[in-house]
């Protein structure tokens, strides 16, 4: 239960309200190692500890996390700066299914801060390119100003082997791209939906509504995975705050294959 | 011997015979032996787990009288040691604790250090576990220690710790340990196993070891054997209590219809009664959730992080950014009967309920949780009959 200790090595703003922390382990020792999809229990001294999933290269030299300040803890953790001391405790939860998902196309839906937890399959779906077939990536914000990590994916958008679709819910004028929700995308997706395997991060009825529109394409259930979120304090089975059904998210969880959760994404209040 | 749950007996011995005056030798052996003696006492009107330092301190001559929403103590007219059921408290408090530090930190110059407490936790002895309690330790360890992640502060006190269960002979008015299957006779491990025979002017103990250091603490009694007579007057009062259950429950089938019934009416009709206070969780020994918060020094370079009890009764319990997830009551409810009786098995392969009673004695409206499930369960057929009852 106790954390280890991180320096924030640098600070992104993405935008207004989401930034990006790089973390290395104040000790100077190696950061945790993570499977993309997997969390960490971020304390910030004084104030509290909430979870963040890890959106950086599984492979890369620091951790990062990126976090949309909406309440207490996140407003004070938008504050830190380079040389700050955080708490991470993990990694924690079970990743997405990138092995099982190995030989397959792969449709990748991300609604607003839902992309940043979708991100390290990013970096390791290219970096074995060869391992999997078509790739789609459909993300949607509210509007363009909230378009996370926008440099990485026009350059991601540049490429041959990766198919890339952007809306925004409300349009500006400059914004000459496709506007309307994400589901709105799928239809005309290049992918074999007999086989496709389907990853989905973002606020719960966005889930619900892409998995039904990706059911309605064809896509098996139990080829869909979401990532869920529930209130968290400790990340391991022992608070009960997690518990959404039987299914403890922290644990079990936060990513689910939809067949084991598609009943009570359905429930109310559960 | 069939009194004392004998599966886990090191050899075949007889339990031992003790006269009731002479209990306190047990506890002051134990404390010899370096065991802080917790046990029942009387306080404030109620019976309570607390540190026991003689047999003095137990609730000498006195029971417990339960039933929804109401709890209360007599005095029997007798001398008895242990004729009471569920005690106000659970055991959870001790191995458990409802506050708990789990770490300090200090901030000097811009670096951190983080310590957690490294004291020697204490070392208990727990004397008077009923079988229900002893059952619902069982079920904690589940939670705490025996999942892939381990609760260190917890494993360290219950590793420790040392168990006198008792069979039980007095059910109150609350209790169904017999359709939990978890009472009235003992049948975890626990190092001692005590009887009391109070009646048709007999009144004496025996005690059986269920383990080693049970056994060590038997020896140093050096009381004779139980007759087989004294063995089965002992075992016909706890044969009594089996069928003097205050309340039961048909737990056929309940999962299933927990799991099926999230629409059912019933939590609607339960949560107008219902003041999500919570009381039930904080008094039931198996409820485990807890939360966490930070207490910080006023000069602010120093924290504590400390760990508390929580009910999932409470509207912050869900609390996802933009609002609760559960935020009506009757959903609240609902969480909380079906976790019990129903995911409880998906996630630790047995219910979450032992019967105990203490969430229908301490509940200030005096909602019976065996009502409000067996009204679920009617309303789902059973595999094999002809169609829905009704209420
Ligand atoms: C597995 C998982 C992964 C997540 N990954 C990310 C991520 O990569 N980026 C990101 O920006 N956000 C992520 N979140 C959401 C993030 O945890 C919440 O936004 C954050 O806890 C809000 O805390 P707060 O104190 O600022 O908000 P407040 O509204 O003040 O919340 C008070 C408390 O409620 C709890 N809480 C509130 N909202 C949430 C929530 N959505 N999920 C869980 N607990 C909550 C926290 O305990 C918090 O301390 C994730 C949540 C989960 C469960
Ligand atoms: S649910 Fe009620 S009867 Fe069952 S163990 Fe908890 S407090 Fe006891
Ligand atoms: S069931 Fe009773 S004790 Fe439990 S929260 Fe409701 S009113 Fe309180
Ligand atoms: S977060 Fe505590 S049990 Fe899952």
């Amino acid at each position: 239960m106790v954390p280890e200790l991180y320096r924030v090595q640098r600070v992104r703003q993405e935008t207004h309200d989401t930034f990006t922390l790089e973390l290395r382990p104040q000790s100077g020792a190696a950061r945790l190692t993570f499977k993309p999809g997997q969390f960490n229990m971020l304390y910030i001294f004084g104030t509290g500890e909430v979870p963040i999933s890890v959106s950086g290269n599984p492979t890369g030299a620091t951790l990062v996390h990126t976090t949309r300040a909406v309440g207490r803890v996140t407003h004070v953790m938008s504050r830190l700066r380079a040389g700050d001391v955080i708490g991470v405790r993990g990694p924690f939860g079970a990743p997405w299914p990138i092995d099982l998902a190995r030989g397959h196309d792969l449709v990748i839906v991300a609604g607003g801060i839902g992309l940043p937890p979708l991100r390290p399959v990013i970096y390791h779906v290219l970096a074995h390119r060869g391992d999997y077939g078509r790739v789609v990536l459909l993300y949607g914000t509210r509007t363009p100003e909230d378009i996370l990590f926008r440099a990485e994916l026009e350059r991601w958008r540049a490429r041959f082997d990766l198919e890339l679709h952007v809306t925004v819910d409300r349009g500006t004028p400059s914004w000459h791209g496709n506007v309307g929700v994400v589901t709105s995308l799928i239809p005309k997706a290049p992918f074999d939906a007999r086989s496709a395997f389907a990853m989905i991060c973002g606020p719960e009825v966005m889930i619900r509504f892409t998995a039904m529109e990706l059911e309605r394409r064809g896509v098996g259930t139990d080829h869909i995975y979401v990532s869920l979120e529930r209130n968290m304090k400790c990340a391991v089975g022992f608070c009960g705050h997690c518990q959404f059904g039987p299914h403890f998210v922290c644990r079990e969880g936060p990513v689910f294959a939809y067949d084991r959760v598609e009943d009570l994404v359905h429930r109310w209040e559960v | 011997m069939t009194t004392q749950g004998a599966a886990q007996q090191p050899d075949a011995r007889p339990p031992a015979f003790l006269e009731p005056e002479h209990f306190d030798d047990v506890i002051q052996i134990l404390r010899r032996r370096g065991y802080r003696t917790i046990g029942p006492t009387r306080r404030d009107g109620a019976i309570v787990y607390d540190e026991i330092e003689s047999a003095q301190d137990l609730p000498v001559g006195w029971t417990d009288e339960q039933s929804p929403g109401r709890y209360r103590v007599r005095p029997r007219g007798d001398h008895a040691l242990f004729a009471y059921a569920s005690a106000a408290h659970a055991w959870k408090r001790f191995l458990h604790p409802p506050n708990l530090q789990l770490w300090r930190a200090q901030r000097t110059n811009g670096h951190v250090e983080l310590v957690a407490d490294s004291a020697p936790p204490p070392r208990y002895a727990f004397v008077g576990v009923r079988a229900c309690d002893l059952e619902a330790i069982r079920r904690l360890d589940q939670v705490m220690m025996d999942g892939p992640y381990v609760d260190h502060v917890y494993r360290a006190l219950r590793r420790d710790a040392f168990l006198v269960a008792v069979n039980c002979c007095d059910p109150s008015g609350t209790c169904f340990c017999v359709s939990m299957g978890t009472g009235p006779r003992v049948t975890g491990l626990a190092d001692l196993v005590l009887t009391e025979m109070v009646g048709a002017g007999r009144h004496f103990l025996t005690l059986a070891a269920g383990t080693a250091s049970g056994q060590e603490v038997l020896d140093e009694l050096g009381r004779r054997a139980a007759t087989d007579e004294e063995c089965r007057l002992a075992d016909a009062s706890v044969e009594a209590a089996a069928q003097n259950m205050g309340r039961s429950l048909a737990v056929d089938g309940l999962r299933e219809a927990l799991a099926n019934s999230p629409e059912h009416p019933r939590w609607e009709h339960v949560s107008k009664r219902c003041l999500t206070c919570g009381s039930c969780t904080l008094s039931c020994p198996t409820c485990f959730c807890s939360t966490v918060e930070d207490v910080t020094a006023l000069r602010g370079d120093a924290t504590e992080r400390r760990r508390l009890w929580d009910t999932c009764f409470s509207v912050e319990f869900s609390y996802l950014h933009g609002g609760s997830v559960r935020l009506s009551p009757r959903s609240r409810y609902r969480q909380w009967l079906t976790h019990k009786f129903s995911t409880w098995h998906d996630q630790f392969g047995v219910g979450g309920c032992v019967g105990c009673g203490r969430c229908i004695t301490w509940c200030p409206v005096g909602i019976d949780v065996t009502e409000e499930a067996s009204v679920i369960r009617q309303a789902v057929p059973l595999p094999g009959s002809t169609g829905p009852m009704t209420e």
